[in-house]
């Protein structure tokens, strides 16, 4: 079997527009999955509500696409009232930090064990491109026309810091790291989190000088650093741009989880 | 054996749950309905079940749906402020057919209110408090033996017909302590399974479809979105979104003959109390009191789907008396379907009618 056999081939076309990161995330999840040879029967998929949470419903496995922001607490309830099930979440960051950023804190801090995957398009795709939490100071979006205001969440150091047992952050641009690093949080009992930078030419580069698709996508690769690079920069007391984002494996711990098998 | 026992009605209606094989709470504490999730919290271990307090009851109902979906009885209990919080996921439910058993133990409200005083000001919301049109389940206990026994059928008429069924409590059952038979088996209705090769949201006759549990190679896709009969997304298909609606609706009002359960007392009487949950306890005392008096009794256990035939019994009804702990959300649903006066006996503030309030209601001239 291929990863490509994971695919509901009989709900194509999909939604998702011409240049979106979110079906790169997706096929490096399956690829993932696939590596683990979990079969479609023992694997479920939880999403909230949005563009990355219409994943689930283009993969031939049992999945339940709820309601805005609170995937990770049905999650909770599909993996504790049968823990044989492998359970993974698909969400992005409106759905995950904002209206269930309560959920998101509390799963790590349960660590259940969940595998959740966050695209992260740094805006609210479905709606045409509002700011969310993770939109950057001064970018433009529909409801930050002049200029975001506020201060992003860093969704890697909230998981960290919430309890969760795995946590990593890589982009569109980095498949085969991300793929690995699915896996990894696939393996490791307890609450994974990965988080994907994610390009999405319709509602934020349109509005933030991203003429092409792969000119943000550039912008994902040149404005990542490796947390082991930004450790030894740091260690040299040398100075990290305020822009990047750090990648890589940024925490991998053992402490107790529940619902593990 | 049945065993004869002296309990709150809380803990009855956490037996009644166990007994009838519920093997799931995610809930969130909140007076009076605490003590459920106490005692599920105490036994459900014990029995291989699971609880588990969720950061809010948004979560709570939320966590039930997912269980529900693996094949678990699954249920949730909360008061007025989180039964509030929780409408957005009952409409997630009854969208999805997600059998589920929601336990409001009702409080004084609106807002935070009375945490600690009986009220059934949540009759309207358990019916209509989530958007879109939708039909639910809501059985309303009057005593301990019934917070059992109607959980029990909860579960049962969840199961049967995929939907949330809410048990209607009010604090005064929910707190009050009395003697309770528990039977030493209860009534059960399995789930209808899924056919293999069936889509999983086409129906028979019943209007109902089979369950596709998760784990058992269904590959089903659940949405909350408006879904054609593979479960797929089809949200701007006008026809397909009103005959989803229409039979959300329909498999439970089409069924209310058989869901309906009441009691009619004398028929023939002029007057007719019709009453649910704790205010039946005052409309019986007044009888037990007056049986010269030939006082007629509509006595509701399902609220909702609305019984309207049984109002037809009362072939001479002059008037219905209609208490309720609220300012008459029932007794309106009853004036839609009769052409004698419905007299609202409405009572806020956490008291029961007395006896004497209902006996002088009686009294005012026809």
């Amino acid at each position: 079997m291929s990863f490509e056999d994971w695919y509901r081939q009989d709900r194509l076309p999909h939604i998702f527009c011409a240049g979106c990161g979110n079906g790169t995330i997706i096929n490096c999840t399956l690829a993932a999955i696939e590596q683990m040879a979990w079969k479609k029967e023992e694997t479920v998929f939880v999403s909230g509500i949005g563009c990355s949470s219409r994943a689930p419903g283009y993969i031939a496995a049992d999945s339940l696409h709820t309601t805005h922001g609170r995937a990770i607490a049905f999650a909770t309830g599909v993996k504790l009232a049968n823990p044989d099930l492998n359970v993974v979440v698909f969400t992005g960051d409106g759905d995950l930090a904002a209206i269930g950023g309560n959920h998101f804190i509390h799963g790590c801090r349960r660590n259940i064990d969940l595998t959740v995957v966050c695209m992260n398009n740094q805006i609210y795709g479905m709606t045409g491109g509002q700011g969310s939490p993770t939109t950057p100071r001064g970018c433009i979006s529909s409801t930050t026309p002049y200029g975001c205001a506020e201060t992003p969440f860093d969704l890697c150091e909230l998981a960290i810091a919430s309890g969760a047992n795995y946590v990593s952050r890589w982009t569109s641009y980095h498949v085969k790291e991300l793929e690995k690093s699915v896996l990894a949080g696939l393996q490791t009992p307890g609450f994974s989190f990965i988080e994907a930078l994610v390009q999405c030419p319709t509602a934020f580069g349109r509005r933030n000088k991203f003429k092409q698709v792969s000119d943000q996508v550039d912008y994902l690769r040149t404005h990542t650093m490796l947390k082991a690079k930004r450790d030894r920069l740091l260690d040299q007391g040398q100075h990290i741009p305020p822009d990047m984002y750090i990648v890589g494996e940024l925490a991998r711990r053992n402490r107790p989880a529940l619902g593990v098998k | 054996m049945t065993q004869i026992e002296f309990w709150q009605g809380n803990t009855a209606c956490a037996e009644g749950a166990l007994a009838a094989g519920c093997r799931f709470f995610g809930g969130y504490p909140i007076t009076p309905s605490t003590e459920i999730a106490e005692h599920m919290a105490l036994k459900l271990p014990k029995k291989n079940g699971v609880f588990i307090q969720m950061e809010d009851e948004i979560a709570g109902i939320a966590s039930v749906i997912g269980a529900s979906w693996t094949g678990a009885r699954a249920m949730t209990a909360t008061s007025g402020p989180g039964f509030s919080l929780m409408m957005e996921n009952i409409g997630y439910a009854a969208m999805t057919e997600t059998p589920c058993v929601i336990v409001n133990v009702q409080r004084g409200g609106p807002s935070t209110g009375q945490p600690t005083m009986g009220a059934q000001g949540d009759m309207m919301q358990c019916r209509f408090g989530s958007h879109g049109d939708y039909s639910v389940i809501a059985l309303c206990p009057a005593s301990v033996q019934e917070m059992y026994e109607l959980t029990v059928k909860a579960f049962n008429l969840s199961d049967e017909y995929r939907v949330p069924v809410f048990l209607m409590a009010d604090e005064i059952v929910g707190h009050m302590r009395e003697k309770i038979v528990v039977p030493d088996s209860v009534p059960y209705v399995s789930r209808k399974e899924l056919v293999r090769g069936m889509p999983p949201f086409r129906v028979d006759i019943d209007l109902i479809p089979g369950f596709p549990q998760f784990g058992k190679g269904y590959g089903v896709h659940v949405t909350g979105l408006t879904h054609d009969e593979r479960g797929y997304p089809c949200a701007t298909n006008p026809k397909l979104h009103e005959a989803l609606v229409k039979r959300l609706v329909n498999k439970i009002e089409s069924a209310r003959h058989t869901i309906a359960n009441y009691e009619i007392l004398n028929p023939d009487a002029n007057q007719v109390f019709i009453a649910y949950g704790a205010p039946v306890r005052t409309v019986q005392q007044v009888m037990h009191d007056h049986p010269d008096k030939n006082i007629g009794f509509l006595r509701l256990r399902t609220v909702w789907p609305f019984a309207e035939f049984a109002l037809k019994e009362f072939k001479n009804a002059k008037r219905f008396l209609v208490p309720e702990l609220n300012l008459g959300q029932i007794a309106r649903e009853i004036e839609r379907y009769v052409d004698i006066p419905v007299i609202s006996l409405p009572k806020l503030g956490g008291d029961l009618h007395t006896p004497a309030e209902l006996l002088a209601a009686l009294e005012v001239p026809q």
